[in-house]
């Protein structure tokens, strides 16, 4: 990216809403709390902000929630991947406000899954045999979006030899990271023995190498150089950024279990970045299950394909260790609402800015966050910056 | 997968398994289910073949026709299903979904049957057996091949 200087496009302020759980707010409230401090801590008011994007479960959601705002913006967006949605909206939003079609985009996130839907998504929901469309084919067999997961990970297994052990770190190095965050929703330590050992839900997934489920939402603000420089907080800026798709809901149309959609636009983000792995001082990778991590890696280059397992053991995803990541707990530990991809950048952010708390990685220059939506359907990645490039 | 025994203490009459609604794209492929047959697509013009049921060849955008496929295929990866709250399928846990590898090269998900759970694995041979779902619609099964 390299838009004319003063539109260069950065993050000026952050926030999330209360979690892992709000039976008292509705889910609108929650896009309302986010939005409120996330505008607080960018020294904005809702009067700014001439630009929205949010996404949900219902066509014109960003209208809806615009309207419950009363908001009435120039420009919105509300595209939909799953998880990965927030960072494709935020790649968006940036790219809106370097061409002036936006000056402040306020992008926010809001659930009440919990306290909704209960543990129903996730683990044992889907496969009922009803679909849209083309997503009729893999939908017959009783398969659960657990299942997608599980069959990416037997096959990782089977070609490189990946144990339930190394998947089992991922989940014991983000409850070490939830420990100190007092927001978490599980914060009691775990061993890779405890993961190993809890219920298998759809071999060779178990219990603990899923994600928990919450209640919880998050909001960015997103506006240029220029504008941020008459704001309090240091500005991060949006470096380079890229999405890509090789599937919806049918697995079955996946060309390799094992290669995700991250290994399409991974590299396209950090050429527009300017950088590549090494440069990378932390991550937040989304963590719907413990192999969503390890293909994750992988495919952004941080490690060579099938080295994934290895690179995860031995706390390499710990502050001090190969690639810091999910510093705040991540969706294993900490909240994972639905569509996480809202945590990933605000903890992004708060890490460039030396907010990070207890997992702090010192001297964080470049973070790189990446979401991951569907049943591996969807990867967007966004490389943020604390310099301006 | 068959065995309809419904969870202990559930009165209400056994569910059946869900069947797909025919489309101009997808009827053949669900009716030759039904009839017993597995068929996939085959590009008229460059000679791909592929699954699911789509108007035109991914490869080459050619005009597809209808084949018939041997049945035959391997498997390329799978799960054991051990929760689940949707019916019928919550009756049949712990059960196997998985990804096969049909002998003319297009995948396609189905459930393994015929064996326990544990003595699936990958690069298994199997083979489709049929069951009908409703009066236009069959599913393609798996079983180990003997």
């Amino acid at each position: 990216m390299s838009p004319p200087r003063g539109r260069r496009p950065v993050i000026a302020g952050v926030a999330t809403s209360d979690y892992p759980h709000l039976p008292d707010l509705s889910e609108h409230a929650v896009h309302g709390q986010a939005a409120d401090r996330a505008l607080a801590d960018a020294g904005l008011t809702f009067a700014e902000v001439d630009g929205f994007a949010t996404t949900g479960f219902f066509p014109m959601y960003a209208t809806g929630v615009a309207e419950y705002l009363g908001l009435h913006p120039i420009y919105f967006d509300e595209t939909n991947s799953g998880g990965s949605s927030f960072e494709v909206l935020v790649e968006h939003a940036a790219y809106a406000v370097e061409c002036g079609a936006a000056e402040v985009v306020l992008v926010t996130y809001g659930s009440v899954q919990l306290s909704q839907m209960g543990r129903r998504l996730g683990t044992g929901g889907g496969g009922g045999g009803f679909a849209p469309g083309p997503a009729i084919y893999d939908a017959l067999w009783g398969n659960t979006l657990v299942g997608n997961y599980a069959m990416a990970a037997r096959r990782h297994m089977h070609e490189f030899g990946t144990t339930p052990q190394q998947l089992a770190a991922v989940a014991v190095t983000m409850r070490k990271h939830a420990a100190t965050n007092p927001q978490a929703q599980e914060r009691e330590p775990i061993t890779v023995e405890d993961v190993v050992t809890s219920r298998l839900v759809a071999d060779p997934l178990h219990k603990l190498d899923c994600c928990v489920i919450s209640d919880g939402g998050g909001a960015c603000i997103v506006t240029t150089e220029e504008r941020a420089a008459d704001l309090p907080r240091d500005p991060v800026y949006v470096l380079g950024a890229a999405h890509a798709t090789t599937h919806h809901l049918n697995l079955s149309a996946m060309p390799s279990l094992t290669v995700s959609p991250a290994a399409q636009c991974g590299p396209v983000a950090f050429a527009r970045a300017g950088i590549t792995p090494a440069d990378v001082d932390v991550a937040q990778l989304y963590d719907s299950f413990t192999i969503t991590v390890v293909l994750t890696v992988e495919d952004l280059g941080f490690c060579a394909k099938g080295e994934g397992g290895a690179f995860v053991e031995d706390g390499g995803l710990e502050v001090g260790g190969r690639l810091p990541t999910n510093t705040d707990g991540g969706g294993l530990s900490a909240c994972h609402p639905g569509m996480r991809g809202m945590f990933l950048i605000v903890e992004a952010v708060r890490q460039l800015r030396g907010e990070g708390g207890p997992t702090q990685v010192p001297g964080a220059r470049i973070a790189v966050a990446h979401g991951t939506g569907g049943m591996l359907s969807t990867g967007a990645t966004l490389v943020l910056g604390r310099e301006a490039p | 997968m068959t065995d309809r025994t419904p969870t202990p203490g559930d009165e209400r009459p056994p569910k059946p398994r869900p069947a797909p609604v025919p489309n101009p794209d997808s009827a053949p492929y669900w009716a030759a289910a039904h009839d017993g047959r597995l068929v996939v697509q085959q590009c008229t013009s460059c000679g791909a073949r592929q699954l699911y049921a789509r108007d035109r060849c991914l490869v080459c955008r050619g005009p597809v026709a209808w084949v018939p496929a041997s049945g035959n295929g391997t498997v390329y990866s799978f799960t054991v299903i051990r929760q689940m709250y949707t019916r019928p399928f919550r009756d049949w846990v712990p059960y196997v979904v998985a990804l096969v590898d049909l002998e003319e090269g297009p995948r396609v998900m189905t459930n393994i049957v015929g064996c326990p759970p544990d003595a699936v694995h990958i690069g298994m041979a199997v083979r489709a057996r049929f069951e009908a779902v409703s009066e236009e619609a069959g599913i393609a099964l798996f079983a180990p091949t003997d």
